[in-house]
């Protein structure tokens, strides 16, 4: 019982960079625990997944050859087995939409405590310990728990395992329930089109929920304008019906690396983040010091946007 | 149908605070409805107009001072509440997943619904766990981050829409009965009427204990132990322009100026 079980992500034929992100957790639990490193492939074409994945680090990769596509329940009645099989200290899978849809169901099924979203593991022979964050970021936990446990962990917090491994490469034979599974995808979508493409732009002026009503966004078009800069946008705009769904920058929406992105009252919410890290240079306008885009931003400017942004249409008039 | 809405009322924090041990003193603290529970609820008072919805019927975990929380949701539309609350749970600082599902699984096989929705998680602790942990745990099926559900219900299913990254929606067909955990967005939600209010207090709001669900009150000792909180290490170079807003546009004009954003 010191094994780490590590479930992989992948979605219409691609391995999904967590994936290798699960290797550098789930390598650094076992070497706390003095165990082996597993790695699931469930679905999709397997074999070619494997040999991506054996990396520096890996001990065994059992591959689990049914449908393409994630499916809950096969990846809860796969899981469920191989714990059976390979008995973990503990199970790891990604904090992505797919991996919050089935971990839970494993952790009821095994009657495993379950902790997500987690930023940093540490274990030593008996106890794990999880740091995650809660209140948007601006506070950090610490969590433990004794015996096995399931945990998910945050997408780009972990490097890419790297490296040739030497794994054992194995079809485990996995039996599966087809009148228990209750839920079948019937399709693939892209959202978001429109036009304007975000991820073109130079310079953004992204606007977050401070903005605080509708009609407040003109303030922002008249900055977009004396930019001559793109608009943007967090979440919250977005599901308030602002401001079309082609200009959401994050995990959700688009990934964005303008040279120069402008967040206005955004917070700066781990999801948002995901999707403009990746700016050259980033402006943050937020009253709040304890808001994370505060320590993300290169410059900041830490007042009401409603006296900084009118100030700043006035520079260039 | 029948629909069971979790509802949580969740902590919000103030903008300066100060962390004692693993709390948060109670003058930094308001509370507020989960900012998720707010579309879950639209959703199902919007099956309730439609009349597909014959009853629906909110749970929350919770002590008294949530009922103003509660009453919110019955002013949107709900019919009656439930609020689940134990002596038990006043000695703990987590009620982790586990906790809650157990409570859950209770009231769901008290309640029978066809359709079970809550937010996709919480803003305060943000697990989005527990509505997958229940589906499994009564064996109902069912589907995380919903941003669209069809409003027939064809065949004993529920055909929805999953939010997935990077801009790409699954489409996928749900047995009835399924927990559906919603994704903010789904809908806009309304504000309840002064109608609606007036008539929430009149609504039914039950309470119960881990005793009347059946439940032991070991239900309440989480595996999972909060250990330590803390304000997270500053890592940034940021550089902070002070000064009025006048003086911190002008910083902010001339880095533009310099990057040759604007001439």
């Amino acid at each position: 019982m010191s094994d780490i079980l590590a479930v992989v992500d992948h979605r219409r034929g691609e391995l999904r960079d967590v994936s290798y992100e699960l290797i550098s957790a789930g390598r650094g639990l076992a070497d706390a625990t003095g165990g082996d490193l597993h790695l699931a492939v469930i679905s999709g074409t397997v074999e070619r997944f494997a040999e991506k994945l054996d990396r520096e680090g890996v001990d065994a990769i059992y591959t689990v050859d049914y449908g393409e596509e994630f499916n809950h329940g096969v990846y809860t009645q796969v899981t469920t087995q191989l714990y059976d099989k390979l008995a973990p200290q503990y199970v790891l899978t990604a904090n992505s939409v797919n991996g919050i849809e089935y971990a839970p169901a494993v952790a009821t099924e095994l009657d495993l405590p379950i902790v997500t979203d987690a930023i940093d593991l540490e274990a030593d022979d008996k106890t794990l310990t999880v740091t995650r964050e809660i209140y948007g970021g601006k506070v950090e936990t610490t969590v433990e728990l004794e015996g096995p446990a399931i945990c998910t962990i945050r997408t780009a917090e972990w490097p890419g395992g790297e490296g040739t491994g030497t794994a054992d490469i194995e079809a485990f034979e996995a039996t599966i329930d087809e009148d228990a599974l209750g839920s079948s995808v019937r399709g693939f979508e892209e959202v978001g089109g429109g036009d304007v493409d975000i991820a073109d732009a130079d310079v953004l002026v992204s606007v977050g929920r401070g903005i605080d009503d509708e009609e407040n966004l003109e303030l922002i078009e008249d900055l977009a304008d004396a930019l001559g800069a793109t608009i943007s946008a967090s979440r919250p705009v977005v599901d308030s019906g602002w401001l079309p769904k082609n200009r959401q920058v994050g995990q959700s929406g688009t990934v964005v690396t303008p040279d120069v992105y402008i967040a206005v009252g955004i917070s700066g919410a781990v999801q948002h983040v995901a999707g403009m890290k990746g700016s050259d240079t980033i402006v943050a306008i937020n009253t709040d010091p304890n808001a994370p885009i505060m320590d993300i931003a290169d410059y900041a400017i830490q007042d009401d946007l409603f006296a900084v942004v009118p100030a700043l249409i006035e520079e260039f008039q | 149908m029948k629909i069971l809405l979790a509802v949580t009322e969740v902590a919000t924090v103030d903008d300066a605070f100060e962390i004692e041990g693993t709390e948060i003193p109670d003058q930094y603290l308001g509370t507020d409805l989960n900012e998720w529970d707010e579309y879950a609820i639209e959703e199902a008072v919007q099956l309730q107009e439609a009349d597909i919805a014959a009853e629906v019927v909110t749970v929350t975990i919770g002590p008294e001072t949530c009922e103003q929380t509660i009453r919110q949701a019955l002013a949107t539309g709900a019919d009656r509440a439930i609020r689940i609350w134990d002596e038990a749970f006043e000695a703990v600082d987590l009620l982790d997943v586990s906790t809650k599902t157990a409570i859950l699984r209770a009231v769901v096989a008290e309640e029978e619904p066809d359709l079970v929705l809550s937010g996709v998680q919480s803003d305060d602790d943000s697990w989005g766990a527990t509505g997958v942990a229940l589906a499994a745990a009564v064996d109902y099926e069912w589907a995380a981050v919903v941003n669209h559900l069809a409003h027939d219900f064809e065949d004993g299913t529920a055909s929805v829409r999953r939010e997935l990254e990077g801009g790409v929606e699954e489409l996928t067909t749900v047995d009835l009965p399924a927990v559906l955990t919603i994704q903010t967005g789904i809908n806009e939600p309304r504000y309840a009427s002064l109608r609606g209010i007036r008539q929430a207090k009149r609504k039914p709001l039950e309470v119960y204990g881990l005793a009347d669900l059946g439940l032991e009150e070991s239900v309440a000792e989480s595996r999972v132990r909060l250990t330590a909180m803390s304000e997270p290490e500053r890592e940034s170079d940021t550089t902070v322009w002070e000064g009025t807003p006048e003086e911190a546009a002008g910083e902010l004009a001339d880095l533009l100026r310099k990057r040759e954003v604007v001439q």
